[in-house]
């Protein structure tokens, strides 16, 4: 080959590559444009602040779907903060040779396993020997999407944490569990409240798992052991639904959510922005 | 993220029990205490996946006892007689799957190739931020925009000229419908390339820049390079990335639930409606009025997270071959 034709060849490659970049980000452009164009004229106060109307009234909101939503993570959270933390620390510390290599192979895996599965599985252990859908079914199923994403995170922060720090602390005599609570966890602060901002944003907007656990509900949150709303599964129905009115309120509903989602992660963006450089 | 490079080498091992001597009284009660604890979290992670594959057989157990191998060959799918055969989810789910990898891979690696060796320093930030928020986007976001401006578009416009200059092609023939197997493919693979364009950019920055700069000094163009020393040397990482697409394409719900049409038959065209795996779980499974029909719902189920598992722990080892354990860790 002439080095023109290579020269031609390597300008042509670069484009298609810058032009293959600019095709992926596109739908990312077109649908948030879209939900802005469609949404934003139902959003409103009353949109946050009353319950769904019954089909041919106008107007009401999704407040129980957000409150809802807002109950499950937090159940949620409850439940994969201490174990994804705890975990993380000792994947970071611990010298054993397997386990940690299988632990952390596991938590990719089941960081791929669709979200449908984990809500089979909470409907398993909850729902059928409950007798009924619940809040804590919908609030399990969006933990085990929720622990292996903090596992991962906070292994990754815990390892930055520099060695001397943990040094002066045995220094001065420390115990281990004393060294990891007060000198290792605090310095690796940021970038744990990260990562748990990041599966927040996650699960915020998992529908699938939600389906058969929290089913959903049309009223006010009425106890842990009964059915509940949440803004995913709202936006779902009403996309769905053959009414115009609750098309208009599927597209505020996920204006709405997106922007939380979009917030929440620029947010944990901006939190590790100093750490990302370091490394 | 950037490169993953633990930065503290031997975080690891040394600094996890100190010299005897220096330990408290405390110490020596609460160090084992805090080691369970911590190695008991870990351990959750073990019986959480291995009671996942548990729960999933069990629950399912009724519907492999009664149809065997039968299940997964046959395509009745038919409650009100309790014969189940899941033939055409599978179907739909490795077509929607592929037709999705198969526009997303050359979209993601370019991609992945521009953001990794190609774009000037202040393009690459703002990229790789929009190509993550797009992988933020929950599913039934995705598939309220297939509805409503997906559908209608592959309806009115993309289906009519389709057929029109490929009709004779079995695969673009039918009515157009708009839902069907194309718009799930479709909306797949919007879904699929941010994961697979994230990956594949860290494993190309994985790969050293030796390899780069040997390439460059025999003359060769960039283009040149990247294809011989970057490219090649990243391999497998990079069939890692297309493997852990395909992994979300196969359990993605409720985007495609929306757009495919739920029809549980075997068509040669795009254009028809079709069904996966996971849509007939979502779909279905709170309509399921018998044990089997519940049974037979969970083992599809159970099928679609043995074919994750699979593919997801192939892509890992293939990733963490080129980028370490680190590589992809969040994705």
């Amino acid at each position: 080959m002439t080095p023109t034709a290579r020269r031609r060849i390597d300008q042509a490659v670069s484009s298609l590559a810058a032009l293959s970049a600019m095709v992926v980000i596109a739908p990312l452009l077109m649908i948030f444009g879209f939900l802005i164009y469609q949404g934003a004229s139902a959003v409103n106060v009353d949109f946050f602040i009353h319950l769904p109307k019954p089909v041919g009234e106008t107007g009401g909101g999704v407040a129980n779907a957000i409150v809802g939503s807002l109950i499950m993570i937090g159940l949620a959270a409850c439940v994969a903060l201490p174990v994804g933390i705890l975990g993380g620390v000792y994947l970071a510390e611990s010298r054993e040779p397997r386990l940690p290599w299988v632990v952390r192979f596991l938590a990719d895996v089941l960081n791929g396993v669709p979200s449908i599965v984990f809500g089979i599985f909470a409907y398993t252990v909850v729902v059928l020997p409950m007798r009924r859908f619940s809040a804590f079914a919908g609030g399990l199923a969006l933990a085990f999407i929720m622990v292996p994403i903090i596992l991962r995170t906070t292994e990754e922060m815990v390892r930055l944490v520099p060695n001397a720090l943990r040094e002066a602390g045995f220094g001065i005599g420390l115990p281990q569990w004393k060294v990891t609570l007060h000198v290792v966890l605090p310095t690796a602060r940021a970038g744990i409240i990260t990562g748990v901002i990041v599966a927040i944003a996650r699960v915020a907007g998992e529908t699938a798992p939600l389906l058969f656990t929290a089913l959903g509900n049309r009223f006010w949150h009425q106890g842990f052991d009964q059915p509940i709303a949440a803004l995913p599964l709202q936006i779902y129905a009403y996309a769905i639904a053959p009414y115009d009115d609750w098309h208009r309120q599927a597209w505020a509903g996920a204006l709405v959510l997106i922007t939380l989602v979009f917030v929440t992660s620029l947010a944990a963006r901006l939190a590790t922005r100093g750490r990302t450089v370091a490394r | 993220m950037a490169r993953s490079v633990t930065l503290v080498e031997g975080a690891s091992g040394r600094a996890w029990r100190p010299p005897a001597a220096t330990r408290g009284r405390v110490g020596r009660i609460g160090d084992p205490l805090f080691r369970a604890l911590l190695k008991g979290s870990a351990w959750l992670v073990i019986l959480l996946a291995i009671g996942l594959v548990i729960a999933l057989a069990w629950e399912s157990s009724g519907a492999v006892r009664a149809f065997g191998l039968r299940f997964i060959v046959t395509s009745t799918w038919d409650p009100v007689a309790g014969d189940f055969g899941a033939l055409p989810f599978i179907y739909g789910t490795l077509v929607s799957s592929l037709l999705a990898l198969l526009l997303a891979v050359p979209l993601s690696l370019g991609a992945a190739i521009y953001l990794a060796e190609l774009a000037p320093a202040w393009v690459r930030p703002p990229v790789a931020f929009l190509i993550e928020m797009l992988a933020a986007v929950p599913s039934v976001v995705y598939g309220l925009w297939g509805i409503f401006v997906l559908v209608p578009w592959l309806r009115d416009w993309v289906q009519p000229s389709l057929g029109r200059w490929l009709g004779f092609l079995p695969l673009f023939s039918g009515p157009a419908y708009g839902v069907g197997m194309l718009a799930a493919g479709l909306i797949l693979s919007i879904m699929v390339v941010p994961y697979i364009t994230s990956v594949a950019r860290e494993v190309l920055l994985a790969v050293p820049n030796a390899q780069r700069e040997a390439a460059l000094g025999l003359g060769a163009t960039r283009w040149e390079a990247i294809r011989i020393a970057v490219l090649r040397y990243g391999r497998s990482g990079l069939i890692g990335a297309v493997l852990l697409g395909l992994g979300r394409a196969l359990g993605e719900t409720m985007a495609v639930t929306m757009v495919i049409g739920n029809r549980p038959a075997i068509a040669a065209s795009l254009f028809a409606p079709g069904y996966t795996m996971a849509s007939v779980v979502a779909n279905e499974f709170t309509e399921a009025t018998s044990d089997l029909y519940v049974a037979a719902l969970v083992e599809v189920g159970l099928l679609l997270l043995v074919v994750t598992i699979v593919v997801n722990a192939l892509a890992r080892l293939l990733v963490w071959s080129v980028g370490g354990p680190a590589a992809g860790a969040r994705e």
